[in-house]
């Protein structure tokens, strides 16, 4: 790389190339850093000053303290953010442990159309939520959909518009999403890894747990909190099936926002904002390094 | 390794059983009508709904609107990263990350909080006009900021690989040297080879833009996404029927990209 570069930069004029380029290098990124700055920056300042800012409803005078947050972490609102931390985790759990197979089984394979075909599904598939998905499955398992009329489901108990529900809505992305995180490091795994565990004579449920699973450790736990933050932040899904009937912390956001609560509680709402983008940064957080570290083995 | 065994028909029939079954009901659903037998009205009726046509048409003037200001942003931006500041690029790839770390509703939050300064506080202002253009409900300027800011990953990352696979200081130099200008060097040159990049940048934003719900319901406007969820309350069917159509239109999209771009790798979704 370094050599084409050097190679290519004694034949043109330097001078007069590195000249120009530099005006444009810098000027070119301002437009991006502005945009930023105004439709991304402004809105979060809005809503960490909100955050923290109490008015007192006697003198109308407004001042900073915790008290908001204090409340987005007690009673309904609590409710709410436990509620949407326990389906994400849920689904991102048994989107992990079954996204995992699916990917080994395609990568695995013999056939190369299997394999794209696959992979190509989950990307559009992981792509795939919001209210057209909601509807997908309220016509299939809902009240009057196709499987709860001709299977009889309702008699046997179930309800789509319930915390399991809307688990097996998301893992209609989640599984799909976890799949495209999965496949790189399966096809790191190297094929002398397992010959070589069989030579020693290991079983291939002692290859998994000694050998594969343990390479795979970094990967699989990158995946499960991609699935987390991304089943933590879907709203649309839920507002179009579930109403309010399972207590999430976007639900009780948005109704917030559309001022459907006490007046003096929308800043509430703007706390309770902050908290989902702690719990997304911690995601990240943890997110990144596992990347990369997962990385290693695929060099 | 066996090749053939039982595992893998287990792991790949119940697969296809679960990501088949509710789409094969969705269909089922909207033309076997209990009462009516088998009826195609619900896809009929579609074009002759009330706002089907305007919310599809504000959806896709917006999707095009925000297409255009991503690449307008991001393409002089990241093409300038890798000729004459690689200083910045850091920097540009922390901003364009950022949105992933703020969740669609906390952003519409703090966007609520700041769109209630202008009758509160900026109401002898000119920001004041502004603030009531931005929210022109036939074509709601606000949405296209947020749904920027919302394409900004997506964008970066296709971009950056398109980038990635091109060396552009050398083609830019080539073209230099045989007498093209700045605008020629980039538009002949270097933008022609970033095709590939462009649609993929381009198709994830659309389709980022026609599916996206949560901004547009809660500041209060009615691009497709949002209609669909509006007709679901009183016709079901029709809701249904719409829903499988937008799927198909969208996955129509996002697998023409994968046959333009390689295969997506687009680590998000909408929920």
């Amino acid at each position: 790389m370094t050599a084409t570069l050097t190679g290519v930069d004694v034949a043109p004029p330097v001078t007069s190339v590195k000249r120009r380029r530099r005006a444009p290098g810098w000027l070119a990124v301002v437009p991006l850093l502005v945009f930023t700055a105004i439709a991304f920056g402004v809105p979060a300042v809005a809503m960490l000053d909100g955050a923290f800012s109490v008015k007192d409803p006697a003198t109308g005078t407004s001042s900073y303290s915790a008290e908001n947050l204090t409340t987005s972490l007690h009673g309904a609102y609590l409710t709410a953010l436990l509620g949407s931390v326990k389906l994400s985790a849920v689904s991102a759990g048994i989107g992990t442990v079954l996204g995992l197979p699916l990917a080994q089984v395609v990568v695995t394979s013999r056939f190369r159309a299997l394999r794209d075909a696959v992979l190509t599904a989950s990307g559009v598939l992981a792509n795939f939520g919001g209210i057209p998905l909601a509807f997908a499955f309220v016509a299939t398992l809902g009240n009057a959909g196709v499987l709860t009329r001709h299977l009889g489901l309702s008699k046997a108990g179930w309800d789509l518009y319930s915390f399991w529900g809307l688990v097996i809505v998301y893992l209609y992305f989640l599984i799909p999403l976890m799949v495209l995180t999965i496949t790189p490091a399966l096809e790191g795994l190297r094929a002398q890894w397992r010959e070589a565990a069989q030579n020693n004579g290991a079983t291939t449920v002692q290859y998994w747990l000694h050998v594969a699973l343990p390479v795979l450790l970094p990967s699989l736990l990158g995946g499960f909190v991609l699935l987390f933050g991304s089943a933590f932040a879907a709203y649309a899904t839920a507002a179009a099936m579930v109403g309010s009937s399972v207590p999430l912390v976007t639900l009780q956001i948005a109704d917030a926002i559309s001022g459907n609560v006490l007046v003096g509680q929308e800043n509430v709402a703007l706390a309770l904002s902050l908290d989902m983008v702690l719990v997304a940064g911690l995601v990240m957080a943890v997110y990144l390094p596992l990347q990369r570290r997962s990385a290693r083995w695929l060099a | 390794m066996a090749r053939l065994n039982p595992w893998r028909w287990v792991v790949l029939g119940l697969a296809a059983l679960y990501f088949l079954v509710p789409l094969a009901s969705s269909v089922i659903f909207t033309v076997d009508v209990p009462g009516q037998g088998v009826t195609f009205d619900a896809y009929t009726q579609i074009v002759s709904a009330d706002g089907f046509v305007s919310s599809l048409l504000l959806s896709l003037e917006l999707a095009l609107a925000t297409i255009a200001i991503v690449l307008l942003l991001m393409v002089p931006a990241m093409v300038a990263l890798r000729l004459g500041a690689p200083r910045l690029r850091p920097v540009v790839e922390v901003v364009c990350q950022l949105p992933l770390v703020v969740p669609p509703i906390a952003f519409v939050a703090g966007i609520s909080t700041v769109l209630k300064w202008g009758p509160d506080y900026l109401s002898r202002t000119p920001l004041f006009e502004t603030f009531v253009a931005i929210q022109n409900p036939s074509f709601p300027f606000v949405l296209i900021l947020a749904y920027v800011v919302m394409a900004l990953p997506f964008a970066h990352r296709a971009l950056d690989a398109g980038l990635r696979a091109i060396d552009v200081r050398t083609l830019v130099e080539a073209a230099r040297s045989c007498g093209a200008s700045w605008p020629q060097a980039l538009l002949r040159t270097v933008l022609p080879n970033l095709r590939g990049a462009l649609l993929n940048a381009a198709f994830l934003t659309l389709a980022l833009v026609l599916g996206e719900f949560t901004v547009a319901q809660l500041l209060g406007f009615q691009p497709f996404a949002v209609w669909i969820y509006s007709v679901g309350g009183s016709q079901a069917q029709l809701s249904v029927a719409v829903s499988v159509l937008s799927l198909l239109v969208t996955w129509a999209l996002l697998l023409a990209l994968a046959g333009v771009g390689g295969r997506t790798r687009t680590a998000s979704s909408r929920g």
